[in-house]
């Protein structure tokens, strides 16, 4: 033992081991080179195919704002898989936390709207833990009902409250009076430090359109200037989920009922327990989602304001394989062809050029490395998507709310070999039934 | 001596067991009667509890509960609600019965929103192209939608044979691409171009359309419906098929072991479900607005059929009752919207009960299996002592 003890120190103090820094050191590497290769193939397709909106701040704007509502409910869908309950529910949740945010950013301010919102979820995921940790409930079903509880809940409640109200009625909250503070970041965007107004940077790099630095440019603007705290703050929530279930006790807990309650029950963890505390988490997270809806995405509670982003939550989770920063590239992706579409729709048959980019590049990668079914796979896709940006001039909206959908049932489909869900997620648990 | 005194041991051991053996059979035999009864009370017991949470519902949010119930009770009692009722049933039962398929092969179908839906697109986009006769113009309608339900319903099902992608995930990811679907096929294809408002596909000439039972109260599709389930009891409980079907859904690997292609059988069972899943809209479609419309065909049954069947807890019985149940609740939506109770009480009401439901069920059935575990215990520490008096 001493002999090796000495040659692996090295690396280990190489790499810190607590939080956050650990995980980025493990993962550094790759997230720079995967990142660096999408972003030179989308500056080469901005600058072939002349779609300066590809990469403005103003898509990247837009993208993030509609990214942070899915990304918080993947995160949600994240929680409960992990302590072992699917979460069918997702959508009835948001729904609550926007109805909650609605009301409560009308009645009292944003802030307290957000507090309402993640309470409002999170009494849903109580529900949803009590049928189905307390008393066994198929989770699917549970689920199920908890969404149309949420759905109706939501419009009995405004039908009380909201109508008869300036503006408002069974279908839709009263404008709210103030929303959340906005800024932007100094020396990245140009936000004022003490009155003093800083460069603007970003902006300034993006004005150039050179390659490859005018997308950074035009990322970096997007994701800095013209910020809510909310946004702020939700997007925090991704090292914190990592953080807390990956770097604490609780957290290994947690996953533990996800993946073996009997092997964690024989070392002592509290199994239901612990899937009340996720489940709870979930709820609250959830809640979150609806609140940034009601409160920074408008100004307002509406009937259908979460348009199944519940479900493209969950679709993000699975794209991400389980894991925070996996859902955060999920999130990040359905957000971005959302904002893209809603920014410059001309701008969406670039997609297929950029996607056909990184089919050949695959399809390099693969030959190299002698692995024929991903040859075979990226040259299908790379035809495929070339035929379609050669041949369709104008993708028609109601195909493109699909995107989602489809590439999960794709990523399914295709790599469910390499997805690795929690072992247990799904099935009920009893205490002392594992022998 | 000792021999004869074995034997004697051995037949009392074996009288001891086999008595044993019959006693716990017929227990049990007689216990199906009593757990049926059980199932029935704690279900009656179930809405009750519901019933009861609602009511504090109501009285929480300022609303009288009371008043409430009288209201569903007065206006339900109406003879003309009574048709409605059934009206409403009509395509709850079939969508329960989709579900209900599925169920029994322990498959989770929640795709039937986008199924039903796909299908009244399909079928009025074609069915308008038919010139037949009036009884098989309406059939073929029927059937077109049947096949249309069966095709979406078979990308879940190849999904799931061929990649093992669950059931569940890609019902829901199918539905929305489905609602997708249908608009892109609608704008392009299939819209009605003379129509300036109310926009649908071009109306089904009169031999495709269904007769109604009683003129513009109840359709046709009731009777169609009303034999779905009909059709779902035998083939599901009665036939060799229906047998196999369970038998996968209880336990496939024991399934599988006696000769039956798990497979192969959720590919048929998932076929089913989508098509009597297509059949859903088709009062819509065939009796009332004669094709398909983004805002005139009815969304959200998918959902409903869920909780109906669960609420019927997948028997033929069951799902009519529970169907009647919800669609008379349904009825008395607009009366209470009148007495200003807000009507989304009903749906909540709705859901409070099956959720009630389930978790009643699911209750009372670990309070039996813990009752018939001690029972057993108890009678076999008992066996135990007599054998050994006896020895």
């Amino acid at each position: 033992m001493s002999t090796i003890a000495p040659t692996l120190s090295p690396t280990h103090e190489a790499r810190p081991t607590t939080g956050l820094g650990r995980f980025f050191a493990v993962r550094r590497n790759m997230i720079l080179t995967v990142g660096l290769t999408l972003l030179t193939l989308m500056s080469i397709t901005r600058l072939w195919t002349d779609e300066d909106p590809l990469t403005s701040s103003g898509t990247i704007g837009t993208a993030l704002r509609l990214t942070v509502p899915i990304l918080l409910a993947g995160l949600a869908a994240l929680w409960a898989e992990r302590c072992g309950v699917f979460n069918i529910g997702l959508e009835g949740m948001m729904i609550l936390g926007t109805w909650g945010a609605g009301f409560g950013a009308w009645k009292w301010g944003p802030w307290v709207g957000l507090l309402l919102g993640i309470s409002l979820g999170m009494f849903g995921a109580l529900i949803h833990a009590i049928a189905t940790v307390r008393f066994g409930v198929n989770q699917v079903i549970s689920g199920v009902v908890m969404n149309i509880l949420g759905f109706f809940g939501a419009r009995y409640l405004s039908d009380l409250i909201f109508t008869g109200e300036q503006g408002g009625g069974v279908s839709q909250s009263p404008q709210q009076k103030y929303g959340i503070p906005k800024f932007d970041t100094p020396f990245f965007a140009g936000g004022e430090l003490f009155g003093w107004k800083t460069p603007d940077f970003f902006g300034w790099l993006e004005e150039k359109h050179w390659f490859l630095l005018g997308d950074i440019g035009g990322i970096g603007k997007g994701l800095t200037v013209n910020l809510s705290w909310l946004t702020v703050l939700a997007v925090a929530m991704v090292p914190l989920t990592f953080w807390i279930l990956w770097r604490t006790r609780f957290g290994l807990r947690l996953r533990s009922s996800g993946e073996h309650p009997w092997a964690a029950e024989t070392l002592g963890v509290k199994v239901n327990r612990m899937r009340y505390a996720g489940l709870l988490v979930s709820g609250g997270l959830a809640g979150f989602g609806g609140a940034t809806l009601a409160i920074v995405a408008s100004s307002y509670y509406r009937q259908g304001q979460t348009g199944g982003r519940g479900f493209i939550g969950m679709a993000a989770m699975i794209f991400g394989n389980w894991r925070p920063l996996g859902v955060t590239g999920g999130a990040a992706l359905f957000g971005y062809s959302d904002g893209l579409k809603l920014v410059a729709s001309s701008s969406l048959p670039a997609l297929f050029l950029f996607v056909t980019l990184v089919a050949g590049l695959m399809l390099i990668v693969s030959l190299l490395r002698k692995k024929m079914i991903t040859v075979l796979t990226a040259a299908i896709t790379g035809a495929l998507f070339l035929t379609a940006y050669l041949t369709v001039k104008e993708v028609p909206e109601s195909l493109t709310q699909s995107v989602p959908y489809v590439a999960t049932l794709v990523v399914l489909a295709t790599a469910s070999k390499r997805l690795r869900p929690p072992a247990m997620a799904g099935l009920p648990y009893r205490p002392g039934e594992g022998h | 001596m000792a021999d004869e005194n074995n034997d004697t041991i051995a037949k009392q051991l074996d009288t001891g067991f086999s008595g044993l053996l019959k006693k716990i059979t017929t227990t049990s035999n007689a216990g199906g009667l009593t757990t049926g009864l059980f199932t029935l009370a704690s279900s009656l017991a179930a809405v009750v509890i519901a019933l009861g949470i609602c009511a504090v519902l109501l009285a929480v949010t300022g609303k009288d509960p009371w008043a409430a119930y009288t209201e569903i009770v007065k206006t339900g009692t109406q003879s003309n609600q009574l048709l409605e009722m059934m009206k409403r049933a009509t395509p709850l039962m079939m969508a329960a019965t989709a579900v209900a398929v599925g169920f029994k092969m322990n498959l989770f179908n929640i795709g039937v929103e986008g199924q039903y839906l796909f299908a009244a697109l399909m079928a009025s986009a074609i069915g308008t192209q038919l010139s037949l006769p009036a009884p098989l113009h309406v059939t073929a309608v029927l059937l077109l939608a049947m096949i249309a339900g069966a095709a979406w319903a078979s990308i879940a099902a190849v999904l799931k044979v061929t990649r093992g992608v669950h059931e569940v995930i890609s019902t829901i990811m199918l539905n929305y691409i489905a609602l997708s679907v249908i608009q892109w096929l609608f704008e392009n294809w299939f819209r009605d171009n003379s129509l300036e408002l109310n926009i649908k596909t071009k109306a089904l000439p009169v031999s495709g359309r269904m007769p109604d039972i009683v003129k513009d109260r109840l359709g046709g599709m009731f009777i169609v419906a009303l034999f779905v389930v009909f059709l779902y009891w035998i083939l599901v409980f009665k036939s060799r098929f229906g047998f196999r079907l369970r038998a996968s859904g209880l336990n496939a690997g024991a399934a599988t072991t006696s000769g039956i292609g798990a497979k192969k059988m959720i590919v048929i069972a998932m076929l089913i479900s989508g098509g009597i899943a297509g059949l859903v809209a088709m009062q819509s479609v065939v009796g009332e607005i004669y094709g398909y419309g983004p805002n005139a065909t009815p969304t959200q049954l998918g959902f409903a059929g869920i909780t109906v069947a669960l609420l019927g807890r997948h028997h033929p019985i069951g799902i009519v009752a529970a169907a009647l149940l919800f669609g008379f609740l349904d009825s008395t939506s607009a009366q209470l919207q009148l007495a200003e109770i807000p009507s989304s009480i009903v749906k909540v009401i709705q859901a409070v009960i099956v959720l009630t439901v389930v978790i009643v069920n699911e209750a009372s059935i670990r309070w039996l299996n813990k009752r018939t575990a001690e029972q057993t215990a108890a009678r076999l520490v008992a066996s135990d002592v007599t054998a050994g008096v006896s020895a």
